[in-house]
C-alpha cells in the first residue's frame, strides 16, 4: 500500500518515510519529486511549531529524517532541485559566542519559509557579516547571542556595518536568550525576535512576503 | 545524647545541616574564629535569615538578597576571566572585592573560574575557556558534542565508572587518550588473572597519562587551598556561601555533557525505553553526588543548575515523560537526607510550574530566571523558597533607579509572607557596578517584614 511521504515526514515517522522513499526510489520514480515531498513535510513540521504543536525536539528530529532522505536521493539526481526563494538573509552567532541551538532553529524555520538563508556560523566577527552582506546583497541580516557579552558584540556588528555603508541597504534582527528591546536599542539593531517565529515574521515583512 | 545520622527523620537531618551551616569549622575541625564578634553576628544573622526564607515556618527580619555572578567579579575588579582561571591571587582579591563591594546576604564562593592549568594538562575538550578557544576577556562556553554515542546506553548503565573512566575521559581530556586500553576494575577478583587486569599500566603512553594526571593534580591542589583559604576568609568576615555542592537532573546531566542537545533528543524518538533507564541509573547516581557533598561540606543547600527541561525545549509530553520523574527522584532523595535541592530554572518554565510544584513544603529552594514570577509564586511558590527574576539587561543596561523600582515591584509581588529572596535572575558576566548594589541597597532599605 502506498503510504504517503509527506505525511510520514510531518508526523515524523522515520522508518516509514525512509521506507516510502526507497520503495519510490526503486520504482524509479523522478529524485526531485521526492525531494519536493519532503520540502512539502518540512513546511508542515514549520507550521506545526510556529503553532506550539511541535518543539525543538521534533525540528531536530525531522531535520535528521530529512538529511537520512536526502542522503539516499542524492546519489540518484541528474540535475540540482531548484526552489523558488522569497529573499536572502545571513545569519550568524556574533563574536565571543558560540552558542548554536538558538540561531540552528531561526535558520531552520527561515528555511522551510522559503528563505536563502547564509549561515555563518558562531563566533562571527563583525567583518565577516559585512563581507557576506556585499557578497550577497541580502536585506536582511539576523545576529544570535546567548551571552550578555553578545550585547557588545551585537553593537559592533551593527556598527561594522555603518562604517562599509551597508547600514541603510539592511535590515537588522537580533535575538537570544537575554535579548529585550532594551538590547535592541543599544545595539541599534532595527528589531529583535522573541522566538524563531518573530525571526520569521520580520523576515517577511522586511522583504515584502509577508 | 545525639541522635545517630540514620536513626534522624529527615527534618532532623535538616535541621542538623543547618547547624552544621551556623556553626563553620576550620580545616582541623575546630569551630571557625570570627574576625570580629560583629562579623560573627552578621554571619548567623544572614544564614538564618536564609533559612527562615526556605523552611517558610517564620518569616524573617527582612528578605533576604543573593547576588550570584558568572565573571562579574572580574570584569569588576579589573581582570580577566583569564586570570582569575590562572592566577589564583588575582582571584582571591577579585572575588573578595565583590563580596565587599556588594555585601548581599548569599554567595556562590569562588570556584567558578576552574583551575585553568590543569585544563590545559588535561586536554580538556567539552568546554572553550578564558584563552582557550574564546577570548581572555570571554566567559567559559560549552562544546557541544556526542562524547557518548548512541549505543553506549548499556556501557553507561551498567558500569558507569568504568564508561567514564576508560571510555568517556579519553574523549574529553586529549591527554587521557591513553585511558582507552584500561581494563574494567570489576575484573580484578582473585589471584589467578590478576596481572591481565594491570598490564596498561606498563604500556608507556598510559604511564604518561597518568604522570600528566598527577601533574594536574598538583595543579588542582593549589587551586583548592586558595579557594578553600578564601572561602574561610570570607566566613570569617561574616558572609554566606549558599554552596554545599551540586548535582543534576538526569536528563540534563546525560543530555548536556554526555550525549549532547541533539543526542538526547534523537534518543527521545529512536530509543525512549533505554534512555529512561538511564536516567533511572543516573538519577541515583546525583542523589548520592548532592547528598555526599552536602555531609562532606556541612552545608544543606545543594546546586542544581538545569538546562534542557525549559519551555520549548520539550513538549509538555516530554517534560513529564523524560524529565520531570527522575528530576522529582532526585529532589526528593535529596530531601529525604536532609539536604536543600536549590534548582536555577534557568529562562522560561511558565508551562512546568503547575506540574514541578509537586514537592513537600519548605524544602526546596528555586532560582527563577524569566518565568512568570507571580505564576511561580502562586504555583511553586506556595510550597518552595523562590529566588532571582532581576533581568540581565536591565543590570548591563537600565539605571540603578530602574533596578530599584523592578526589586520594590518584586518584593511587593512576591515576598509578602516570606519565602521569597531578592536576586539576578541568570548568571551574570557583565553589569553597571551601581546596578548590581542597587539590588542590595533596595533589597535591605525596602525589604524588612514588619
Amino acid at each position: 500500500m502506498a503510504k504517503d511521504l509527506v505525511s510520514a515526514l510531518a508526523d515524523l515517522k522515520e522508518k516509514e518515510a525512509l521506507k516510502i522513499v526507497e520503495d519510490r526510489l526503486n520504482a524509479k520514480e523522478d529524485p526531485l519529486k521526492i525531494l519536493d515531498d519532503a520540502r512539502r513535510a518540512m513546511e508542515i513540521v514549520g507550521k506545526r511549531f510556529a503553532d506550539s504543536e511541535y518543539f525543538i525536539p521534533d525540528l531536530v528530529y525531522a531535520g535528521e529524517i530529512l538529511k537520512a532522505i536526502t542522503e539516499k536521493v542524492k546519489p540518484k539526481l541528474t540535475k540540482a532541485a531548484e526552489t523558488k526563494r522569497l529573499g536572502k538573509v545571513v545569519f550568524g552567532t556574533v563574536a565571543g559566542d558560540i552558542h548554536d541551538i538558538g540561531k540552528d532553529i531561526v535558520v531552520f524555520m527561515l528555511d522551510v519559509n522559503g528563505f536563502e538563508v547564509h549561515d555563518l556560523g558562531v563566533d562571527v566577527p563583525a567583518q565577516k557579516f559585512v563581507d557576506k552582506i556585499k557578497e550577497s546583497g541580502a536585506p536582511v541580516v539576523g545576529l544570535s547571542g546567548f551571552l550578555t557579552l553578545a550585547f557588545d558584540s551585537m553593537k559592533q556588528t551593527v556598527d561594522a556595518m555603518k562604517a562599509a555603508g551597508l547600514r541603510d541597504k539592511v535590515k537588522v534582527m537580533i535575538g537570544g536568550g537575554q535579548i529585550t528591546e532594551e538590547v535592541r536599542k543599544y545595539t541599534g539593531a532595527d528589531a529583535y525576535g522573541k522566538d524563531a517565529m518573530a525571526g520569521v515574521a520580520l523576515a517577511k515583512k522586511w522583504i515584502g512576503a509577508g | 545524647m545525639e541522635k545517630k545520622w540514620e536513626e534522624m527523620s529527615s527534618e532532623e537531618k535538616q535541621e542538623a545541616l543547618f547547624q552544621k551551616w551556623l556553626s563553620p569549622k576550620d580545616p582541623e575541625g575546630k569551630d571557625l574564629k570570627f574576625q570580629s564578634p560583629q562579623a560573627e553576628k552578621a554571619y548567623k544573622e544572614r544564614v538564618t535569615r536564609i533559612k527562615d526564607a526556605i523552611q517558610m515556618k517564620k518569616l524573617p527580619d527582612r528578605v533576604p538578597v543573593f547576588v550570584l555572578p558568572s565573571y562579574f567579579p572580574a570584569y569588576n575588579a579589573g581582570i580577566t576571566p583569564r586570570d582569575a582561571m590562572y592566577d589564583y591571587g588575582k582571584l582571591h582579591a577579585a572575588w573578595k572585592k565583590f563580596l565587599l563591594d556588594f555585601e548581599a546576604d548569599g554567595h556562590l564562593g569562588a570556584d567558578m573560574p576552574g583551575p585553568g592549568r590543569f585544563l590545559d594538562i588535561l586536554d580538556y575538550k567539552s568546554y572553550s575557556w578564558p584563552g582557550h578557544g574564546v577570548a581572555p576577556e570571554q566567559s567559559h562556553q560549552c562544546n557541544e558534542g556526542e562524547y557518548m554515542k548512541a549505543d553506549e546506553y548499556d556501557d553507561l548503565i551498567q558500569d558507569p565508572s568504568n564508561f567514564i573512566n576508560n571510555v568517556y575521559f579519553p574523549r574529553i581530556f586529549g591527554t587521557l587518550q591513553p585511558f582507552q586500553t584500561l581494563q574494567p576494575l570489576t575484573g580484578v577478583l582473585e589471584i589467578y588473572g590478576i596481572g591481565y587486569n594491570f598490564f596498561p599500566f606498563g604500556i608507556p603512553p598510559v604511564q604518561e597519562a597518568y604522570k600528566a594526571l598527577l601533574e594536574g593534580g598538583n595543579e588542582v591542589m593549589k587551586w583548592l587551598m586558595a579557594i578553600v583559604g578564601w572561602n574561610m576568609e570570607m566566613t570569617a568576615t561574616g558572609f554566606a556561601n549558599i554552596i554545599g555542592g551540586f548535582t543534576k537532573a538526569p536528563f540534563d546531566a546525560i543530555g548536556d555533557t554526555f550525549r549532547g542537545t541533539k543526542g538526547i533528543m534523537m534518543d527521545m524518538y529512536r530509543q525512549p525505553d533505554k534512555l529512561i533507564e538511564a536516567l533511572e541509573a543516573m538519577a541515583l547516581i546525583m542523589i548520592k553526588k548532592g547528598v555526599g557533598h552536602a555531609k562532606a561540606n556541612g552545608h544543606p543547600l545543594i546546586f542544581m543548575p538545569l538546562h534542557k527541561g525549559a519551555d520549548s525545549f520539550l513538549s509538555d509530553e516530554q517534560f513529564k515523560k523524560f524529565y520531570w520523574p527522575t528530576f522529582r527522584k532526585v529532589i526528593m532523595g535529596l530531601i529525604a537526607e536532609g539536604v536543600v535541592p536549590m534548582p536555577a530554572l534557568e529562562g522560561k518554565w511558565n508551562t512546568r510550574l503547575e506540574v514541578i510544584q509537586d514537592l513537600p513544603k519548605g524544602k526546596s529552594l528555586w532560582m527563577v530566571d524569566q518565568s512568570d514570577i507571580a505564576k511561580a509564586k502562586k504555583t511553586l511558590g506556595k510550597v518552595a523558597c523562590l529566588f532571582g527574576n532581576v533581568p540581565s539587561d536591565l543590570l548591563t543596561l537600565g539605571t540603578p533607579q530602574q533596578v530599584k523600582d523592578y526589586v520594590k515591584n518584586l518584593i511587593d509581588t512576591v515576598a509578602k509572607g516570606g519565602g521569597f529572596i531578592v536576586c539576578n535572575g541568570a548568571f551574570f558576566d557583565q553589569a553597571k557596578p551601581e546596578n548590581v548594589k542597587a539590588i542590595v541597597e533596595t533589597t535591605k532599605e525596602y525589604g524588612a517584614y514588619k
